[in-house]
Order: structure tokens, then sequence, then C-alpha cells
């Protein structure tokens, strides 16, 4: 493919720096955006170098042709198509053999991660459009693919990261531009989990066994550079108000520059750095922020109330059938409070995949199914809980039931001792008490509601959802889409 | 690809390999028996059969002039097709290649190509008007799993008994195909944590995942590519890495150094 005419004669100087100067164990800078198109589901912009790469994640939806089906998970349906106009002799246009392999290996990439068991009969579509191509799209596809299944909401186990090595001069070096490309002696895509996991590995060149030990280590590390730039950018989205926002394509020069502008500033990515700084900003403004965005929090605020009466009742019971002193009563209140924000919470998850599968009857069945497949308590929420894991369960009759029940047996209680009026009154005391506590954050009390249907969210990073959020941050910040 | 097995195979084969052994006996690093004969087609400039266990695969080379890519006008032209063809296997159908087909050959031709054991520059007849194109046809014909193994070792056995026809083309004698090292691709299945050699059909559709690895005669890799969506952790990568170049070069002893010295 390379004529040796345009070589440059040296791709790497004596002083380390490469043509575009960078060191050897340095990643072109990268610029990421999410969201970009209203029409899919989750997509992203990415920019690493010249490359210019977008992303659309269509779906969970219903698998066409219907024998692509399956009946246990989704199918997973990765297309990388490049621009005619994205090289330098016109591509021709269509699926080319190179690109049906990386379609390929790209989407068993992300099979590892993808928790396509969550929905049956669905297919999952991932589309790459490479739009300017300058060594190292796989890659640059696999990142952007990444965050456009997160922003799609797509259950993941975890982002997939990607990042090349190559041989250049005789020596090993991470991320490969066009010229490492073209006259370099190796290249080596690389795709991994967060836990560095390989789920991506191709070759072609020339290494010998400790050249690739040593580039495995090198792409490790680009990798996780990736990565913090990925997951800042998820933060960011997920942190800051959703507001509707006018995006325009502006066209900085060839330098590789092309940059698809938001109007709020908040919603561009550049690099890490600059995310992260506007990102402690973000996490300031953060809680005030977040009581007003949520589309479930009035979902949720609707309900409150008969979780309320619920709660109390329940938590009069109990007092009198273990006819505890006023202190347990308090204590049992607060694991009963943790239980009802659970409960909030889990509904709020149903509702979401409800929305989310809104389109299809067959969907819609399947998120209920999953919905109340969430709602299953933590294990250890178990032990601790469980004499009221039943009132909480997702069904809407048996928690009435049950009330039914409670109330009941409450009455009878009633009238064998006197204890319980104090107990009863106790419960609705300590309440706000509890709710403050737990947050130690500013309370308008007309916000409370909202809060606590905010603060359960935290407890969804810990089910199948957790990848959009860092897990590492366990739930202070980007738990609230 | 993978046909459809019975989860009782599937458990069978696992908890063999988790006992240590192989559903037909092998070790974890055994090849299936070898057959490899050369020169069976005589209309091809080059051609060799593999035989692997069951699979068998045949590859014939085929020479003709051509113009050259205008970046590279004063070297021959390598182009490696793979079909799986429906009489290999009750699961392939006519038609289109699909995804594994064109994976297939193209981490073949990666091999041959990135190995450099085609030595590109010889096959230039007029710079910039005509060159060599070297057309490497991979046939499948018959599936009984490791199609790229015996692919690879077909493909390069083939090559080095081509012989370039001038003759027929009036330009000088005929000579054999310029050629320099011997890759040899080895692929591993990955079943669990452990790394086998050479899957059979039954294994390949257990595995999941499986690592090909193309070595030289150097010791270099020339090519690599993993397929399947388990993924490998760096240690794994270096074990396959090892075991691969050590049965590359026990396969290139066995079979192809003889096919060099007869030049």
């Amino acid at each position: 493919m390379s004529s040796m005419s345009d070589k440059p004669e040296k791709l790497i100087t004596d002083d380390g720096l490469r043509l575009d100067g960078r060191r050897a164990d340095e990643i072109r800078p990268m610029k990421i955006e999410i969201g970009v198109l209203s029409r899919a589901d989750g997509s992203c912009y990415l920019e690493w170098g010249r490359n210019k790469i977008l992303v659309g994640v269509f779906g969970p939806r219903e698998a066409h042709p219907r024998r692509m089906q399956r009946a246990d998970s989704a199918v997973i349906r990765y297309k990388y198509n490049m621009a005619s106009f994205s090289v330098e002799d016109r591509a021709r246009p269509g699926p080319s053999r190179r690109s049906i392999e990386i379609s390929k290996v790209s989407r068993e990439a992300f099979e590892p991660v993808i928790m396509a068991e969550l929905f049956p009969k669905t297919a999952i579509d991932i589309y790459v459009e490479v739009l300017q191509a300058d060594a190292g799209t796989r890659t640059a596809a696999i990142n952007a693919s990444s965050i456009a299944l997160a922003d799609a909401g797509i259950p993941m186990k975890g982002l997939i990261t990607s990042c090349a090595f190559g041989k250049v001069d005789g020596q090993i070096v991470l991320d490969l531009n066009k010229e490492e490309d073209n006259y370099g002696e190796a290249d080596f895509p690389v795709a991994m989990t967060q836990d560095g996991e390989i789920t991506l590995m191709q070759m072609d060149g020339h290494l010998t066994p400790d050249e690739i030990k040593k580039g495995l280590e090198l792409v490790k590390k680009g990798c996780k550079e990736i990565l913090e730039i990925q997951q800042a950018v998820l933060r960011k989205k997920f942190e800051t108000p959703v507001e509707e926002t006018v995006e325009e394509v502006t066209d900085t020069e060839d330098t590789g520059n092309k940059i698809v502008e938001a109007e709020e500033p908040l919603e561009y990515a550049s690099e890490a750095a600059v995310v992260e700084e506007a990102l402690e900003e973000a996490e300031e403004l953060e809680e005030e922020q977040l009581c007003e965005e949520t589309v479930e929090t009035d979902a949720v605020a609707e309900e409150i109330p008969e979780f309320e009466e619920l709660e109390n009742i329940i938590k009069e019971a109990e007092a009198l059938v273990e006819e505890d002193t006023e202190e347990d009563v308090v204590e049992a209140e607060i694991e009963e409070e943790a239980l009802k924000e659970e409960a909030l919470e889990e509904e709020a998850l149903e509702e979401e995949a409800l929305e989310e599968a809104l389109e299809e009857e067959v969907l819609e069945e399947e998120a209920e199914f999953e919905a109340s497949f969430e709602a299953a308590p933590e294990p250890e929420d178990f032990e601790e809980l469980e004499p009221i894991e039943e009132e909480v369960s997702s069904e809407v009759e048996e928690v009435e039931f049950d009330s039914e029940e409670l109330a009941y047996e409450e009455a009878q209680l009633e009238e064998e001792t006197g204890i319980e009026e104090v107990a009863s009154e106790e419960t609705f005391e300590p309440k706000p008490k509890i709710e403050s506590e737990t947050k130690t954050r500013t309370e308008v009390p007309a916000e409370e509601a909202v809060k606590a249907k905010v603060e359960p969210d935290e407890k969804k990073c810990e089910g199948p959802w957790k990848v959009v959020k860092d897990p590492s941050e366990s739930g202070s910040r980007g738990e609230n889409e | 690809m993978s046909e459809i097995i019975a989860t009782l195979k599937k458990d069978y084969i696992y908890n063999l390999m988790i006992k240590g052994k192989r559903q037909d006996g092998r070790g974890f690093k055994e090849f299936r028996d070898i057959k490899l004969e050369t020169n069976i087609i005589s209309k091809a400039e080059g051609s060799a059969k593999v035989t692997l266990g069951n699979t068998q695969v045949l590859v014939g080379v085929k020479l003709q002039p051509g113009t050259p890519f205008p970046d590279s006008q004063g070297e021959g032209v390598i182009i490696t097709n793979l079909e799986l063809n429906a009489i290999a296997s009750p699961d392939f159908e006519p038609g289109q290649p699909k995804e594994d087909a064109i994976e297939m050959a193209r981490v073949v031709d990666r091999g041959i190509r990135e190995s450099g054991t085609i030595d590109i520059k010889k096959l230039c007849i007029a710079v910039g008007e005509s060159v060599w194109i070297v057309h490497i046809d991979v046939h499948i014909l018959n599936d009984e799993g490791n199609l790229i193994d015996a692919s690879c070792l077909a493909a390069i056995a083939a090559l080095m008994t081509t012989v370039v026809p001038n003759e027929q083309h009036g330009i000088g004698k005929n000579v054999p195909l310029a050629m320099k090292g011997m890759p040899v691709g080895v692929t591993l299945a990955k079943i669990g944590s452990k790394l086998m050699v050479d899957p059979s059909l039954d294994e390949e559709a257990v595995c999941e995942t499986k690592l090909t690895i193309v070595s030289s005669s150097d010791g270099s890799i020339a090519g690599m590519q993993k397929m399947g969506p388990v993924p490998f952790i760096e240690a794994e990568v270096m074990e396959a890495i090892d075991m691969a170049c050590e049965k590359a070069a026990e396969l290139r002893g066995l079979y192809l150094e003889g096919l060099a010295n007869k030049e």
C-alpha cells in the first residue's frame, strides 16, 4: 500500500519525538461529544487525531428479519462503514471485505459487556460512520460506540476502551498516526474492558513476542487514559441538566479540528483535563439541578403518599408485634425508610424500562419482566430486611393487600396494648430527621420527596445499569439521568 | 459456522477439558494428523491440499500479468480469496461470502502478506505497467474445524511450489516464485482458562473464542486475530504466543522445509 517515495526519512526523531510531536507513549488528542443525533437512542461523535467518527445506537428494538431474533438474548449488530470521501482515494461505497471484518471483531469486542440477555428477541444496532479516516479508525469507532451505547442506556458491565500500539523505526509506540501506520513495521489494535480483559486483538506486521509484551503494557496505559476521558464525558452529560441544544457543525479548517459544537458549552467535551474541571463545577451545582430535571420525579412524587401510608402501617404493626422500646422502633423505622426508598427506586426503574420499550408491545412485556427482576432486593438487604421485603415487592396489588392485613393486625394489637399509640406517633416524627441525615445537605421541605427519590438512584448503580455511571464513585455523581 | 451442538456434548467436552483431556484423546498441544500434498492441480501455477484430521482444504495459486497499484508501481499484487463452499458443511450456504469467510481470508492473507514471504519486488514485469498478480484461492472442501491453520499451511505450501509462468507470456524462462521465510498459522481455542491447539469442530463450537497467531521462520509474529466474544487476559496472550511459535516451528520442520529443499 505504501509508496516508498513519500516515506519520511525518520518517523521518530533522535530526541524521541514522533512526526506529530508525540512521545512514544502518548495518544493523539481525543474529543468526544455525546448525544449528537436526535433520532438515535444513543450517539457519539468522536475525534481522535484527524479521525472523525460518528456512532448511532438504536435499540433494544424488535429484531428484523425475525429469524435473526434470539429467544434468550438480544442480537448485537455492529456496522462499520467508511464514507467514500473519508480517505485519500475515494472508497467505493458500501461494505468492503475490510469493513465486514472490522464489524465482526468490533461486535465481538462488545459482546462480553453488553447485557444482551436482558432483552430477548430484540436487536441492538450500532452504526459506525467513519467520516474522516486517519489510522486507527476501528479503535476510535469502538471508543465512540462505548459512549453511544451508554448514552442509549444499554446495560453494560463496563465500558470498552480501545487503542492500538505498533512498531515504528524499531520502537514500540502507542496509537499510530497515518504515516506510522503506512510506513511502520506493525499495527496491533486492542480493545479491553475496564478490568483489562482483552476483547479485541488483531495484529499485522512484524513483532517479536517480547515486543508484544511491551506493547500490551503500553496499550493498557493508553486505554486507561481513554477510559478517563470516556468516563468524564459520561459524567458530564448525566450530571448536568438536559436542556434542548441546537447543534451545528462548524468547520475549523482541515487541521482535524472539525467539531460538532453544541451551544451549551458544558455539552462540549475537549481534553480530559478541561472536562474534569468543568466536572467539578458541575458537581457543586449537582444537587439543586438534579431536583428539577428528572422525568421520573413526578411519577414518584405521586406515589409517595401511598408508600407513606403503607410504611406507617407497617411500622406500627411491627413495633407492636415486637413490643420494642421506643428506640428500637426508631431503628426499625430507619430500616424501613431505606426499604421504602428502595421500593421507590424500583418503581422508577420499572417505569424507566417501560418508557424505553414504549414502541413495541413485546418489549413492554419484557421490560416489565426485567423490572420485576431488578426489583428483587440486593442480597445484603435481604438478610436484614427480610420481613418487609414482601410488601415492598413491585406488585402494587400485593402491597395493598398486605397493608390491609397489617391494618387489621394493628387494630387487634391496639386493643391489646397501649404502647402502639406512642410508637405510631413517633413514626411520623423521625422521618424527616432520617432523610436529612442520609443527605446531610440542603433541605427545602418541598424538595424532600424529590430527594428521597434521587437518593435511591444511587443504589441503582449496583444494578445492571451501573455501566452508565462510574462504579468507583459509587453513587456520588452521575447517577441522575 | 459453528454447528449447533447439544448441551450434553458441550458439557462432555468441557468436563473432559477440566480433566486435561480432549474428545479425541489428543493433548492440548497436539495437532490432528496432517497430510500435505502439493502440485495436485496441474492447471494451477501452484497448488496444495492439506488434510487436517478430517478437515480438507485445497489451495490453488494462479499468476496473471496485470497492472500494479498506483502507489506501488514496481510491486506484484497478492489477492487472497477464501470461500466456505456449501460442499464443505451443511452449515454453509451458496452465495456471497459471509463475515466468517471474509475474516478467515483476511487472516490468511495477512499472514502471507505481512511476513513478506513473497518477494513482491521480484514480481514486477515492467514498472508501472505490468506486474504479476498472485491469486491465492482457498477452497474449503470439508469443515471439521480449524480451517484457518489448514488454509495457512496449504497456502504457503502452494506458494512454495508455484512456478512463475514466464514462458506462457513470452517473457523468459519459468522460474520458481521467489520466497523467503515460511509463515505458519496456529489457532488456539480458549476453553475456560485453558488453551488448546487445532480445535476440532466440536471444540470450536464449545470454545467461543479462538486466537490465531501467524509466526514466521525467525520466530517473529506476522499476524494475530482474536475471534469470538470471550476476552483474553494478557498472560494468556503471551502463553498463546509461546505455544503457537513452538507448534509453528514443528509444522514448518515437518511439512514445509522438505518443500523448500526440493527447489
